[in-house]
C-alpha cells in the first residue's frame, strides 16, 4: 500500500479517478498528519478535518455517479490564512482578526473548491504576511520540519507563507496556497526543499484575500512538484471582474504544455546577483543550475539588472506605504478586536485596539508606510521608489531582450533558526534580496530545489520570466527539476 | 470684481470667494461597489462588503459614476481628462471603514471649465463668467448617530461609498450674491445633465465655501473653510457674517488664521471647528487596488452626445427663436422641470391651435409663470405635484387661441380644472362659458350700459378717455365675461364716437 500522504497533486487525483483509492482514504490520511504534527509544527491556525472528509465524500460520490472530476479532485490542501474561508475563521495571523468569521470566500479559494480540493486547515503565516521566518504570527512560530545533522534546534520555515511550506514539506499536505509579495512563496519553499510560484501580477484573483500590499500581493501554489504546481495554478489563476488588477486574460494550459526541453531557450544570468561574500554553497547550486539548464539545450547569457541594489530600499519603501493604508480598516469598529478602555473615546479605542491587536513587526510597518507617505517626506521617499520601481521593471524588459527566462538564486542561504535573526529587522529584510525585484516588476517567479548544501538543509533555485509567460517559468523549472533529482526529505522528529 | 463692500472702521474691504460643491452623483449604485444608494432607507440596509470595508474586499469602479462626471465636466466646457487615476486619503473615522477616502487628488477625471451666473435676469451686464478649476469624483462616508444610545454613537454605513462629484471653483466669487447665483447655477445645470439631484435639504448636494477679505485691489488674505453648508440662502449669509467677522478681526488687530469652520444656522455664525494645527495629514498616494482610468473617444463621444439643451442655450433660444422677455426665459430656464414642463405645453399648444410654436410662446409662457404659478402655488403645489398636466394646460390654451374663451374665462376655467380635475374643454361645454360673437346681443347689453350712465358719457365725452376702460368692464360684466373683447371694443368706439 502506498504511503497516500507521500503523494503529490497528479498522483492523488489519479488514483481517485483510478479508484486506486479514495478521496475519504486520502483526506483521513492527511487530516492524521495534520494533527499528528500540531504541537511540534505549529503549521496550522485552525484544521478543518470536516471541510477535507466533506469534500472528499463529494468526490467520491461524483465520481461513483460517473460525474466528471475537477483536476484539483480528491485533493486535500492547506489555505493560507490570509485568504477569507466562509464560516471559517481568517486571521492573517494577527490578534487583531481573532474570531473573524467572513461571511464570504475569496476568489482563489472558491476555484480551487470548485475544481473538486478540500482544505485541511488555515495555514499560519507571518503576521499579514510580514516577515521571512514565520516567527511574527500572534499564534506561534511555524517550525521547519527540517533539522540540521545532530542539531536539534528549530529551523525557521521562511516566510511569509511558512505554515504552507512546513505543511508540505513535512508531508501534512500534497500542496498549499502561498501569497508572495516580496518572496513569501519564492524563500519558504526554498527553505523546506519544495516547488512554488508567483505568477504574473494580475493572474490570481487578489478578491477575498486581507491586503498586505496590494499593488505587489499575489497568490500562487506551493507544492511537491513543478507539475503539481502547474495544475494547482491553472486552478486557481483566471480574470475576476471583482479585482480591478486581475488580467483579463484566458488561463493557459501550463500543465499540458510542460516540457523540460530548453533547445532554442536563452538563459539569462544577472550579474548584479553575484553579490560580494555569496554563500559558496548558493553560489555552486546557481553553477549547477547554469550546468542543468545548458544540459538541457539552453544557451547561457550574461545579463545586466543594474538597479537591482535599490530593489530592497524600494520594496520596504513601497510595501509598508501601501501596508499603512491597507492595514486602516482594523480600527476595532465593525468587526475583530475592540479594546474599549473605560470612559475612552473614540481615538482612544482605536490607539487601544491596534496597540493589542498588532503585533511589532506590523506596526514596525505601519510606522514606516505612515512616515514614507507624510507631508514632506512623500516625494522623497514614496515617488522617488515609485521611479526606481519603473526603473527596475525596465531592466527586466532590456534583459528580456536578450533570453527568455532568467536564473537566480532565490534566497542568499538555506534557512537560518528560529531567533537568529529576529532581533535584526535589516538583516531579516535582507532575504528578499533575490525576490524582491521580479516582485516589483510583476513579474512570474517560481523556487525549485536544487539540493542540499553543507549543512543539510535545502536550497532553492529561481527562475524569472517575461510577463505572462509563467510556461516558460514552468518550464526550465522542470528542466532544473529533472536534473537536481531531489528527493531529499526531512526525516520525521515530530 | 463685484461692487460688494464690507465697509469696516479702516474703510471698504473686498470678498473673496470660491466653492468647494459635493453634489452626489445620481446613479443606482456606489462609486466602488454594487450597494444601492436609495436616500433614507433603514440604516446599514445598503451596504455592500467592499462598503463595510471587510479583509480582502476591492473596489471596482461603477462607469455610470464615471460617465456623469464626464457629462458634467462637458456641461460646463470643461477639459476631460482622458487619463485620471484614484487617490487615497488617509484619516481615522468612526464613518470612514476602509480608513481612507478613494479620491481624485493629483489627476482628476475634469479640469478647467466655466460657469456664466447673471445677477439681475433682466440686466445682461450683469453677467460674470466663474472658473471652475476642477471636478473630481470621490466617495461619501457613511453616517454617524450620536442619537440612538446614552454613551455610545451608532454608525449608519448607507452612505458609505456613494458617488460625489466634488466640483472645485476658483476664487472668483466677491458677493454673498455671487455667491448664491454661482451655486444656483450650477445646481440647476447638474439638474439639466441629470448628473445630480440637486436636492440641498437631503444633502445630496452641499458647498464648502472659502472666504477672506482685503483692501480692494490687495493682496488676498487668509482664507477660512466653513464645511457643509446645505442651501443657496445658507451660503450667502456664511458670505456675509464671515466677512464681516473677518473684517472686524483684522480691524481688532488681530489675524484670520486658516482653519475649518461650521456654520450655524440657527444663530446665524460661523464657528471654528479645527485650526490648521490639527489639521490631518492625509498621507494621499495612488490607490494600488485601481488602475488608471482611460477613458476612449467612443466613450466620450457618448457622454457628448448624450448632453441635453443646456439652460444657457435653451434661453437663449426661448428668446430668439421664442421671442421671450429675458425675465420669462430665465425663469422657465431656472429649473429643468420647467423647461420640461413648459415645452410640452407649447408643443401641445401649437398642435391643438393648429399655429407655429413662435406664435403661442408667449401666451404659454405667460400662463405658465403668472397663472399656473400663482395657482399651483395658492395649493402648496409644484409642478412635478401638479394635478394639471401640460396637455391639460394646452387644451385651455388652445381654446384660448382660437377665441373660444377670453383670457379672463380661462383663469375661472383653470380653477375649475384644478378643482374637478376634469378638461377645459368638457368644463367650458358644461358651464357654458364660450365667448359670445354675437354683435347684436353685445350692441343689445351696451346700449342698456349707455343709457344706465349718461353722466359718465357725457363725461367720456367731454374728455375723460379713461373711462372707456369702465364700459368694457360693465359690458363684459353684463356679458358674464363671455364676450370677445375685440368686439366689445369695436362696438364701444362706435357708439361713443
Amino acid at each position: 500500500m502506498t504511503n497516500l500522504t507521500d503523494l503529490g497533486i497528479a498522483a492523488i487525483r489519479k488514483g481517485v479517478v483510478d479508484g486506486e483509492f479514495t478521496a475519504t482514504e486520502v483526506a483521513t490520511a492527511f487530516n492524521a498528519a495534520v494533527a499528528e504534527a500540531q504541537v511540534s509544527l505549529n503549521a496550522f491556525i485552525v484544521i478543518t478535518p470536516e471541510k477535507a472528509l466533506e469534500a472528499a465524500a463529494k468526490i467520491d460520490a461524483d465520481r461513483a455517479a460517473g460525474t466528471p472530476l475537477g483536476t484539483m479532485a480528491g485533493v486535500p490542501i492547506g489555505m493560507k490564512d490570509l485568504f477569507a474561508t466562509h464560516g471559517v475563521q481568517t486571521t492573517a495571523a494577527s490578534k487583531i482578526l481573532e474570531g473573524f468569521m467572513p461571511q464570504y470566500e475569496s476568489t482563489v479559494s472558491q476555484k480551487l473548491w470548485d475544481a473538486g480540493a478540500g482544505m485541511l486547515g488555515k495555514l499560519n503565516l507571518d503576521q499579514f504576511a510580514m516577515g521571512s521566518s514565520n516567527e511574527t504570527s500572534a499564534f506561534g512560530n511555524v517550525v521547519s520540519p527540517w533539522r540540521r545533522p545532530n542539531d536539534t534546534a528549530p529551523l525557521a520555515p521562511g516566510g511569509s507563507s511558512g505554515g504552507s511550506s512546513t505543511a508540505v514539506s513535512a508531508r501534512l499536505a500534497p500542496a498549499a496556497t502561498g501569497t508572495d509579495t516580496g518572496g513569501s512563496i519564492r524563500q519558504p519553499a526554498a527553505f523546506t526543499g519544495i516547488s512554488g510560484i508567483k505568477p504574473t501580477y494580475g493572474r490570481c484573483s487578489r478578491w477575498g484575500v486581507v491586503a498586505f500590499a496590494s499593488s505587489l500581493d499575489q497568490a500562487g501554489p506551493m507544492a511537491r512538484d513543478v507539475t503539481d504546481c502547474a495544475i494547482m495554478l491553472e486552478a486557481m489563476a483566471g480574470f475576476d471582474p471583482k479585482d480591478s488588477t486581475s488580467l483579463n486574460l484566458p488561463v493557459p494550459e501550463w500543465t499540458a504544455n510542460l516540457s523540460g526541453d530548453m533547445k532554442g531557450k536563452k538563459v539569462g544570468i544577472p550579474r548584479e546577483y553575484r553579490l560580494d561574500g555569496i554563500d559558496p554553497d548558493v553560489a555552486k547550486s546557481w553553477d549547477d543550475g547554469i550546468a542543468w539548464l545548458k544540459d538541457a539545450g539552453a544557451e547561457i547569457v550574461d545579463i545586466s539588472l543594474p538597479h537591482t541594489k535599490y530593489a530592497l530600499p524600494t520594496y520596504y519603501i513601497i510595501a509598508p506605504a501601501e501596508a499603512s493604508s491597507n492595514l486602516a480598516r482594523y480600527d476595532g469598529v465593525r468587526y475583530g478586536l475592540r479594546d474599549l478602555p473605560d470612559g475612552a473615546g473614540l481615538q482612544d479605542m482605536y490607539a487601544a485596539t491596534r496597540a493589542a491587536g498588532f503585533g511589532p513587526e506590523v506596526k514596525r510597518r505601519i510606522m514606516i508606510g505612515t512616515y514614507v507617505l507624510s507631508a514632506g517626506f512623500y516625494d522623497a521617499y514614496y515617488t522617488q521608489a515609485q521611479k526606481v520601481r519603473a526603473l527596475i521593471a525596465r531592466d527586466f524588459t532590456e534583459a528580456f531582450k536578450l533570453c527568455d527566462v532568467i536564473l537566480a538564486p532565490t534566497a542568499p542561504s538555506s534557512a537560518f533558526a528560529l531567533g537568529e535573526k529576529s532581533a535584526d529587522p535589516l538583516e531579516m529584510y535582507l532575504n528578499d534580496v533575490f525576490s524582491v525585484p521580479a516582485s516589483l516588476a510583476g513579474l512570474p517567479a517560481m523556487s525549485v530545489p536544487a539540493g542540499l548544501d553543507r549543512s543539510g538543509l535545502p536550497l532553492g533555485l529561481q527562475v524569472i520570466g517575461k510577463a505572462f509567460d509563467e510556461q516558460g517559468v514552468l518550464n526550465a523549472s522542470l528542466a532544473l527539476e529533472q536534473r537536481a533529482q531531489f528527493t531529499a526529505r526531512p526525516a520525521k522528529w515530530w | 470684481m463685484s461692487s460688494y463692500r464690507i465697509q469696516g472702521d479702516t474703510g471698504e474691504w473686498e470678498v473673496v470667494i470660491g466653492l468647494e460643491v459635493h453634489a452626489q452623483i445620481t446613479t443606482n449604485a456606489k462609486l466602488f461597489s454594487g450597494a444601492a444608494t436609495a436616500f433614507g432607507a433603514e440604516p446599514n440596509t445598503q451596504v455592500s462588503l467592499v462598503d463595510a470595508a471587510m479583509p480582502g474586499m476591492l473596489p471596482v469602479p461603477n462607469f455610470e459614476c464615471i460617465r456623469q462626471a464626464v457629462r458634467t465636466g462637458m456641461a460646463i466646457n470643461a477639459q476631460i481628462n482622458k487619463w485620471s487615476r484614484f487617490d487615497r486619503k488617509n484619516y481615522f473615522y468612526a464613518d470612514l471603514p476602509q480608513g481612507y477616502q478613494i479620491s481624485q487628488l493629483y489627476h482628476p477625471i475634469v479640469g478647467e471649465g466655466a460657469i456664466e451666473i447673471q445677477l439681475d435676469d433682466k440686466n445682461p451686464d450683469t453677467k460674470k463668467t466663474i472658473g471652475v478649476e476642477r471636478i473630481h469624483v470621490e466617495q461619501d462616508a457613511g453616517k454617524l448617530m450620536h442619537d440612538q444610545h446614552p454613551t455610545m454613537s451608532y454608525v449608519d454605513l448607507n452612505r458609505s461609498g456613494v458617488a460625489l462629484m466634488e466640483i472645485v471653483s476658483r476664487p472668483d466669487m466677491g458677493s454673498p450674491a455671487e455667491a448664491g447665483a454661482y451655486l444656483s447655477k450650477l445646481r440647476t445645470i447638474l439638474r439639466f445633465v441629470g448628473s445630480c439631484d440637486g436636492n440641498m435639504d437631503q444633502g445630496s448636494m452641499r458647498a464648502d465655501v472659502n472666504v477672506s477679505v482685503r483692501k480692494p485691489g490687495g493682496e488676498l488674505g487668509t482664507r477660512t473653510e466653513t464645511k457643509n453648508v446645505n442651501s443657496v440662502r445658507f451660503v450667502m449669509a456664511v458670505v456675509e457674517q464671515e466677512a464681516k467677522r473677518q473684517v472686524a478681526l483684522i480691524e481688532d488687530g488681530g489675524k484670520v488664521v486658516q482653519e475649518t469652520r461650521l456654520y450655524d444656522p440657527d444663530r446665524n455664525e460661523t464657528r471654528s471647528m479645527r485650526s490648521k494645527e490639527d489639521a490631518h495629514d492625509y498621507r494621499y498616494f495612488p490607490d494600488p487596488d485601481l488602475l488608471p482610468l482611460v477613458l476612449d473617444d467612443a466613450f466620450l463621444e457618448e457622454c457628448r452626445a448624450s448632453l441635453p439643451e443646456l439652460p444657457d442655450a435653451k434661453r437663449q433660444r426661448y428668446e430668439t427663436a421664442l421671442g421671450l422677455s429675458a425675465y420669462n426665459a430665465s425663469v422657465l430656464t431656472a429649473e429643468v422641470e420647467t423647461a420640461r414642463w413648459f415645452e410640452v405645453l407649447l408643443t401641445e399648444t401649437a398642435a391643438k391651435a393648429n399655429k407655429p410654436e413662435a406664435d403661442v410662446a408667449k401666451q404659454a409662457a405667460n400662463w405658465l409663470i403668472s397663472e399656473l404659478f400663482g395657482a399651483l402655488n395658492k395649493l402648496g403645489k409644484s409642478l412635478e405635484t401638479s394635478p394639471i398636466s401640460p396637455a391639460a394646460g394646452a387644451e385651455l390654451l388652445a381654446l384660448v387661441a382660437d377665441s373660444t374663451i377670453s383670457g379672463s374665462i380661462a383663469k375661472q376655467v383653470l380653477e375649475k380644472m384644478l378643482e374637478t380635475g376634469d378638461g377645459a374643454a368638457l368644463i367650458v361645454e358644461r358651464d357654458g362659458l364660450k365667448q359670445t360673437t354675437d354683435t347684436g346681443a353685445i350692441e343689445a347689453a351696451i346700449d342698456t350700459i349707455l343709457a344706465n350712465n349718461g353722466d359718465k358719457v357725457e363725461q367720456y365725452k367731454s374728455g375723460k378717455e379713461a373711462l372707456f376702460g369702465f364700459f368694457v368692464g360693465q359690458t363684459m360684466k353684463a356679458m358674464q365675461g363671455k364676450a370677445n373683447p375685440q368686439i366689445i371694443n369695436e362696438l364701444l368706439k362706435k357708439k361713443l364716437a
